[in-house]
């Protein structure tokens, strides 16, 4: 019964995803404020069936309804529950379920917080969007339905979920990711509504720039869950694989900021107006990709789904029907456009431009190290892989520029920047920061040439952020407290600052671990000991429990540091019982400084076992500069001027924002 | 040239030269970076008449032979015989083999040809599914895991 119900209601969902893609859209091009206003209830009707569907399914896992195929193949009745409730989406099927309902979450966001926006252009966003999802809901219904029953033979018990997936990371990780991902339809459809309407002036940058903002956060904080996920859960601690389907998520993620920082010179400036456009069209059209990629099994890696061609041919025509659709639009359009602002070589605008450049030409990079070895099979030329080094090779070369430009662009003027200040702020921060990164090289006492070059980066931008607030403060009237300029500053720029910050701290945390971490994979009998840096691990054995759906060989491993205890370590190796699969669950003493990583390999002969120890350096700096970069973005989202339009859609139906919308 | 056309320009020719600079060191940096993959019979009879040198970077694909993994009792050094329709050819590996290495079952190994027929693996994969087997290798050994079942089934 529940799951027809779910079954109805993802049809409904198409066809009110059908209806919105058509009406709205019709009103708007004919001018029929009745059609124009089908937008909002329909957006509203389409999240509350997707919704209905996904309560279904999640209900379906809840009371072990094995009827279900998709329920019997990523369930078993001795999960426990809130594994149960995960695994709705730890399968092929109900992922995507989940990204159907972050898409018609975006469309109904952007209904109801889209007061201060003209109606025609709020309806022909959300018809965009309903064009969207009107492909995915398609794909769903045809070549992937949980909903898909296995009566009339009904397993006993489920095949269980993976273990890999049995874990606190998996809760949260792919909701994230998603949202961030689907959020990046919600820059496409603004884009697409302005192509549609041919007014591609700055004030579509204007509204669509919060969304961009809000999807952005998200992603990163999906990405950095991701990786710390595989840092702690693969268990052989590594925190970037440069595996295809990470390349998937990053690729939208490195075209999104792009966007992020063009809609910022678009709305200010008036200029890059088409580039901006073709980044929006770019970023989702990257996140189309990357769905097409991990679902179509035409790659192989830890996260990919089981593979179907049908499933990868059906998403490769929505990513060529939209893109395309959109592309094409875009070539009839581009004439008209034409940018109105000037600016001299050296001003905020060129380094923008800069920046944009090098982000694409990151993109670039690892869109051709994911899709060459895909390309060469094709041409029957071979299979080959492309390795780490590649992309770690050509990202330094690329984050040189980046982080000059990164430096010098918040502090230069728009227009025109009078380059001898810059040269002495610049040369300023680069002296301290050099000092900065020789004193930490010479702390430790292994050379990493590297590490300096990484280091002084990082600080390079810390210092001129500083500067760059200095700067700031010190225009504003000093009559006021140096607290109360601070206070003064935007939110939207401390955003900035916050976005930058976090950069630098990624940057930290990455060229620390990878130039410092150690490493050691040994045979240990209990009673044996290593040494690594400071630390002693002492081996006092193995000892067996029982988990709820798991056998373990737990071990247990003394620390010390010069001598003295430190703690009790205790890595796992289990065994999931209804797939007889091992997992290796690691052990993880972590401090702002430092993480110690203990790995249980496989069991050896008499009593001894394969043991990995890793120190690894301010590995945790990785993630936190992600949350920081987030944060800045949520400060961002805060500023006055979004909230203010917000209000102004509770006041009357403001004239001022319609007038601005015609006229521009 | 009007101002305008050639502010123009300048931008235009930096993105052109920068593109394309971007692109010859990405193709540089693939040079070192590409490895080919080879099955075990591929190793040893040639891949399209072409040998692999000793010394090359590679990645190889087969299934574990059973009975053929020694290791060392010392240290971590493992050796085992990889095989797909010809004859097998050995991997050394220094380390933790992944949770799911066994006899019999398809693995990736990536790393260096050190002799006609052996390969010191810098890297070893086997993915966290039963039945997974690499695809490249699934294509080379549609239609033999029948005849060959000693070589082809063990651990499944």
């Amino acid at each position: 019964m529940i799951p027809e119900l779910g079954n109805i209601a993802l049809t409904l969902a198409l066809v009110s995803a059908i209806l919105l893609a058509v009406f709205p859209l019709w009103g708007a091009q004919t001018n029929q404020s009745g059609l124009i206003a089908t937008a909002r209830p329909l957006a509203l009707g389409m999240f509350t069936f997707t919704l209905i569907a996904f309560v279904c399914l999640s209900y379906a896992f809840a009371t072990d309804d094995f009827s279900l195929s998709y329920v019997a193949q990523n369930s078993n009745t001795q999960l426990p529950m809130q594994y149960k409730l995960t695994a709705v989406w730890g399968g092929h099927e109900g992922s995507f379920l989940l990204w159907v309902l972050m898409l018609s979450l975006w469309t109904v966001a952007v209904a109801i917080f889209s007061g201060s926006i003209p109606q025609e252009m709020v309806a022909r966003v959300l018809a965009v969007l309903g064009m969207v999802s009107v492909g995915f809901y398609l794909f769903m219904l045809l070549t992937s339905n949980p909903f898909q029953s296995m009566l009339p033979f009904v397993p006993v018990d489920g095949q269980d979920l993976n273990p890999l997936l049995q874990d606190f990371g998996m809760i949260i990780h792919p909701p994230m990711l998603y949202m961030g991902y689907v959020g990046f339809s919600v820059a496409f459809a603004f884009a697409g509504a302005a192509l549609i309407a041919g007014k591609l002036d700055s004030t579509w940058a204007r509204w669509s720039r919060p969304w961009v903002q809000a999807a952005w956060c998200f992603l990163t904080i999906g990405i950095c869950l991701g990786s710390w996920w595989a840092y702690y859960e693969l268990g052989w601690g590594g925190w970037w694989f440069w595996d295809p389907v990470e390349n998937a998520s990053f690729m939208p993620w490195l075209a999104g900021t792009a966007l992020m920082h063009s809609l910022a010179v678009t709305e200010k400036r008036k200029v890059f107006k088409s580039w901006t456009v073709l980044l929006a069209i770019g970023a989702f059209s990257l996140s189309l990709l990357g769905t097409f990629l991990v679902r179509s099994g035409v790659i192989v890696s830890v996260h990919s789904f089981a593979s179907d061609p049908t499933r990868g041919l059906f998403i490769l025509g929505i990513l060529v029907v939209l893109s395309g659709g959109a592309l094409l639009l875009f070539a009839l359009r581009a004439a008209s456009l034409n940018s109105v602002g000037r600016y001299q070589t050296v001003s905020r605008e060129v380094m923008l431009m800069g920046n944009n450049i090098l982000l694409c030409a990151a993109t670039l990079v690892v869109l051709l190290g994911t899709l060459l070895p895909l390309v060469h099979k094709e041409l029957g030329l071979g299979a080959i892989s492309i390795g780490a080094p590649f992309f770690n090779k050509m990202f330094v070369y690329l984050i040189v520029p980046f982080v000059f430009l990164l430096c010098i662009g918040p502090l230069s003027r728009w227009k025109q920047q009078s380059v001898k200040a810059l040269a002495r702020q610049l040369i300023t921060a680069f002296c301290i920061s050099l000092v900065a990164a020789l004193l930490i090289f010479f702390s430790y006492s292994e050379q990493a040439y590297m590490a300096v070059l990484g280091l002084t980066l990082s600080f390079w931008i810390l210092v001129a952020s500083v500067l760059e607030v200095w700067q700031r403060i010190g225009a504003m009237d000093s009559q006021y407290s140096i607290a109360k300029r601070l206070r003064m500053l935007t939110r939207s720029h401390w955003g900035m600052i916050l976005g930058h910050v976090g950069f630098a701290v990624t940057l930290i945390g990455i060229t620390l671990v990878s130039n410092y971490e150690q490493e050691r994979d040994v045979r240990m009998l209990p009673g044996e000991q290593i040494t690594l840096s400071d630390y002693t691990f002492v081996f006092n054995g193995v000892s067996k429990t029982q988990g709820p759906n798991y056998e373990s060989d737990v071990g247990h491993f003394s620390v010390y540091r010069s001598g003295e205890k430190l703690t009790t370590m205790m890595p796992e190796k289990r065994i999931y019982t209804v797939q007889r699969m091992p997992m290796t669950e690691a052990a993880i003493h972590t401090t702002i400084s430092r993480d110690l990583f203990i790995a249980l390999g496989e069991p050896l002969d008499d009593g001894a076992w394969a043991v990995r120890v890793y120190i690894k350096p301010f590995v945790t700096w990785i993630w936190g500069g992600g949350a920081i970069m987030a944060l800045g973005g949520v400060c961002a989202l805060s500023d006055r001027r979004y909230r203010m339009s917000t209000l102004a859609k509770f006041k009357k139906a403001s004239p001022l924002s319609s007038a601005t919308g015609e006229h521009a | 040239m009007n101002p305008r056309r050639k502010q123009r320009l300048l931008v235009v020719s930096a993105v052109v030269l920068l593109v394309g600079g971007a692109i010859a060191l990405m193709l540089y940096a693939l040079n070192d970076n590409i490895d080919l993959f080879y099955t075990p019979s591929e190793i040893i009879e040639g891949k399209k008449g072409e040998k692999p040198q000793v010394g090359q970077r590679l990645r190889i694909g087969g299934m574990v032979v059973p009975g053929t993994v020694e290791r060392d009792n010392q240290t971590l050094q493992v050796a085992f015989d990889l095989v797909d329709t010809g004859p097998p050819v050995t991997v050394l590996y220094n380390g933790i083999l992944p949770d799911l290495f066994r006899e019999g079952q398809g693995i990736v190994a990536t790393g260096v040809l050190v002799e006609a027929t052996t390969i010191k693996a810098q890297e070893v994969l086997a993915k966290h599914d039963e039945e997974y087997m690499p695809p490249e290798l699934a294509e080379k050994m549609k239609g033999i895991r029948h005849v060959k079942p000693e070589n082809a089934g063990g651990g499944t």
